[in-house]
């Protein structure tokens, strides 16, 4: 079977995509519940795209719950605020989950202290300017809580020759296991009905409009609910098919825009902010509070008591997992979904404001993929049919069987695809190709260092 | 809580698949190709039994034999070349000598097949190969076509154990196809008896119904690109309704040209090959129209008077051209290659 169905008639999606198992039952009806502290929580400086934040705080300093331990560097940076009240011991490098070392802060939490969280200034939002807006986004260390970490303050910045005529509000979770963005639109709608608020006068869009899929009916119930008459925001039901949680894709779907290649959603007058993202806005900016847990979806086979926890940013993998109970065959730990998570090398990696999911598996499963036998392509079109960006990953692919990375580039838009798997995911002949895209774009952009 | 001691495996996501896999594929286009089997065995009896075992034997040691002397792992296992070989066997005339159903398994897979790298690159649908050297080498042979009236399950016809490079001699049993009736004698088929398959021709391509249902199967499965046939068999119909209005008493209708010969068999099994066919959805019905057109020229205009094989081979020479030329246009891009 090739998961794949007609999508005529189903409603607003996107062309292609695939159809993977969702897997949520297990977690989308478990109300999100606070972690306890870790006995060491290990923070990064680089927890977004651009440049890493810079320490305000020194070895054994003591910080308080929420207060701000590294400012932002620059506008492409945002801040870190301490996810415990304790002592830095140190800060050294510590392995992130891109297989990097990099520089991060590792609190020791006191044990007994009542860990309340510090209160900042707050923003008064009637009388707040975008510009005002915008500040006190990134002052709160908010990024995109999709995964990808982009400053969500550099997102929402409109430059003087463009605008945004619609914000989408991204409550897809197309990813299989995840359920954070659908347990936060049923716990906390009110928190993202505000934080649509401030991203509307943020960005100056005339509308809002908050894209939930099919399977989540409750979310978009409960959003229903506490839409505020007078708002221009609207909750949009869209079919469930992978990647529709895509940027891209999502805007194709609602909008029926394209995206230009290589360009940005602004450039057809859309910006996309995850929902996450805007209930963390709703929530913490009246408040002037700082970005220090989030909702992450622990999972997967492997994972003994399943479910949505508020975890500090630092918790490692190791204390989810001891915490929660693995089975004894744990073999494969995934931060992200299972499509396009990234699989741990070391128990020791935190969570960071971007992980929405820690997926384990057991051998049974990762054993079954592994020995998965690889043919050679026999063209049967399959990953053709199901690419959103309509590339051709069967040439991608035999092209990268030959090093012909150039071609790959310049001849079939390689710098397009987003790794969204679907490829991999269908091939009957099991060729890794999201890999070789990977190891194809990196040479390529090592190439572009040199010469450049 | 427990302290976890445990070696992770690190592996590339995605970390779920499809349970999709090329072996289960070839499987299902074997379980497709059975009844075909069953029926031209049914028809034409034991030695259309015995040619299909020859055949798929030749096919299948040729590749084995090829990787053990190339110091590869045999790649019988993936069953594309049980396939080969039973779309072989089914494209042959049902009284051939078995010397040269060897001899033609033995070529088809060698040169159609292993001599271009094996499955995924080989050129040319390696079936249609080993009969297109045998068409070449044997012209008598080839078009010496016993009656389906004649099934026997307890005698061989003498020319199918004729020795090797002897001229085989034939019993007298043998028939015009419907295409030959049509086309040196303007004598039409009954169509019931071209779709039901009760007709003379190579051992497994007379029934239409069964081979129309294997592809049904396949489509369903979706382990088959359906407008391939969808568009050879259309460009077939329009093609022989327009010749017919032209002139009815040299040009056959489109009944006749659909369910004889080897076009239903060749647009859903053989030209649906999706080593040697476009991957692009339009791609793949330019193709089987190409296809389509070459079969209506090469039947009503050729010296022969079948042309399927031709025209699928023809057909396999240009699809990586068509691949070349009808890339799907990139998301985000005004046409294929610029961006917006």
């Amino acid at each position: 079977m090739r998961n794949l169905r007609f999508d005529f008639f189903r409603g607003k999606t996107f062309a292609h995509g695939i159809h993977p198992p969702e897997s949520k039952q297990e977690t989308c009806h478990r109300e999100i519940q606070q972690f306890p502290f870790a006995p060491l929580l290990i923070v990064p400086l680089s927890q977004h795209i651009g440049k890493p934040a810079v320490p305000v705080v020194d070895a054994d300093d003591e910080v308080v719950r929420g207060q701000l331990i590294a400012a932002a560097d620059g506008f492409m940076s945002v801040a870190i605020h301490a996810p415990a009240s304790g002592i830095i011991r140190r800060i050294a490098p510590t392995p992130s989950i891109n297989g990097k070392m990099e520089p991060a802060f590792f609190l020791e939490p006191f044990a007994a202290s009542t860990q309340e969280v510090v209160e900042g200034t707050p923003l008064d939002i009637d009388s707040a300017s975008g510009e005002q807006i915008l500040a006190a986004i990134q002052s709160a260390g908010i990024v995109g809580l999709g995964g990808a970490g982009f400053p969500t303050h550099a997102k929402l910045k409109i430059p003087d020759d463009k605008f945004a005529d619609t914000l989408v509000i991204n409550g897809i979770e197309c990813e299989p296991y995840l359920t954070t963005d659908h347990r936060v639109m049923l716990e906390h709608a009110d928190d993202v009905i505000t934080g649509v608020g401030y991203l509307l006068r943020a960005t100056a869009a005339e509308r809002a409009i908050i894209a939930v899929e099919a399977n989540k009916p409750d979310a978009a119930e409960s959003l229903r609910r506490v839409l505020p008459p007078s708002v221009p925001i609207t909750i949009e039901v869209l079919p469930v098919k992978y990647p529709q949680g895509a940027e891209k894709m999502l805007i194709t779907a609602l909008l029926g825009r394209e995206v230009p290649s290589r360009g940005l959603p602004l450039d057809v007058h859309a910006i996309c902010v995850n929902v996450g993202t805007a209930a963390e806005i709703g929530k913490l900016i009246p408040h002037g509070l700082g970005l220090q847990e989030r909702v992450v979806t622990v999972g997967g086979p492997a994972i003994q008591r399943k479910g949505n926890y508020r975890i500090p940013i630092g918790t490692t993998l190791r204390f989810i997992l001891e915490t929660l109970g693995t089975e004894p065959d744990i073999s494969t730990v995934v931060m992200g979904g299972p499509m396009m998570g990234a699989a741990a090398s070391s128990l020791d990696i935190p969570i960071t404001k971007g992980s929405t999911g820690v997926i384990a598996f057991t051998e049974r499963e990762t054993g079954k993929l592994r020995s998965r036998k690889q043919f050679p392509c026999i063209k049967c079109g399959d990953c053709v049919d199901v690419c959103p960006l309509f590339l051709n990953p069967s040439q991608l692919g035999l092209l990268a069987e030959h090093g012909r990375y150039s071609s790959m580039v310049n001849d079939h838009h390689l710098m397009d695809c987003f790794e969204c798997g679907c490829c991999t995911f269908v091939c009957p002949a099991h060729i890794p190709l999201v890999q070789q895209f990977r190891v194809a774009k990196a040479a390529m952009r090592k190439a572009a260092r040199s010469e450049g | 809580m427990t302290p976890l001691s445990k070696t992770l495996t690190i592996q590339s996501s995605p970390h779920i698949g499809a349970t999709s896999s090329v072996d289960s594929i070839m499987r299902n286009v074997v379980f497709a190709l059975l009844p075909v089997c069953a029926f031209a065995i049914y028809v034409f009896g034991i030695s259309a039994a015995l040619i299909l075992v020859v055949a798929v034997l030749s096919c299948v040691l040729t590749e084995h034999l090829l990787c053990w002397f190339a110091g590869r792992p045999t790649t019988v296992g993936d069953g594309s070349v049980l396939i080969t070989g039973i779309l072989y066997g089914l494209i042959l005339p049902p009284s051939l000598p078995l010397w040269m159903v060897v001899a033609g398994g033995v070529i088809g897979v060698a040169m159609g097949k292993f001599l271009f790298g094996g499955l995924g690159y080989n050129a040319f649908n390696p079936a249609l190969v080993g009969r297109a050297i045998l068409q070449a080498a044997f012209p008598a042979a080839m078009t010496t076509w016993p009656s389906e009236s004649v099934a026997s399950f307890t005698s061989l016809p003498s020319s199918t154990l004729a020795l090797p490079l002897t001229k085989p001699v034939y019993d007298g049993i043998s028939a015009a196809t419907p295409l030959a009736k049509w086309k040196f004698e303007q004598i039409p088929t009954d169509t019931t008896d071209l779709f039901m398959g009760t007709v003379s021709g190579s051992t497994g391509e007379t029934c239409a119904a069964l081979i129309l249902l294997g592809g049904v199967y396949l489509v369903a499965r979706r382990m088959m690109s359906w407008r391939i046939p969808v568009a050879i068999l259309s460009t077939v119909a329009l093609g022989s309704t327009l010749l017919q209005a032209i002139d009815p008493t040299r040009y056959a209708g489109p009944s006749l040209m659909l369910f004889s010969g080897g076009l239903m068999l060749g647009a859903v099994f053989m030209a649906t090959d999706m080593v040697a066919s476009p991957i692009t959805h339009l791609g793949c019905v330019i193709y089987g129209i190409l296809i389509g057109l070459l079969v209506v020229v090469i039947r009503v205009w050729g010296g022969m008077p079948e042309g399927v094989m031709y025209a699928i081979l023809i057909g396999n020479a240009i699809s990586p051209h068509i691949d070349h030329w009808i890339q799907p246009r990139v998301y985000g891009t005004a046409s294929r290659g610029d961006v917006v």
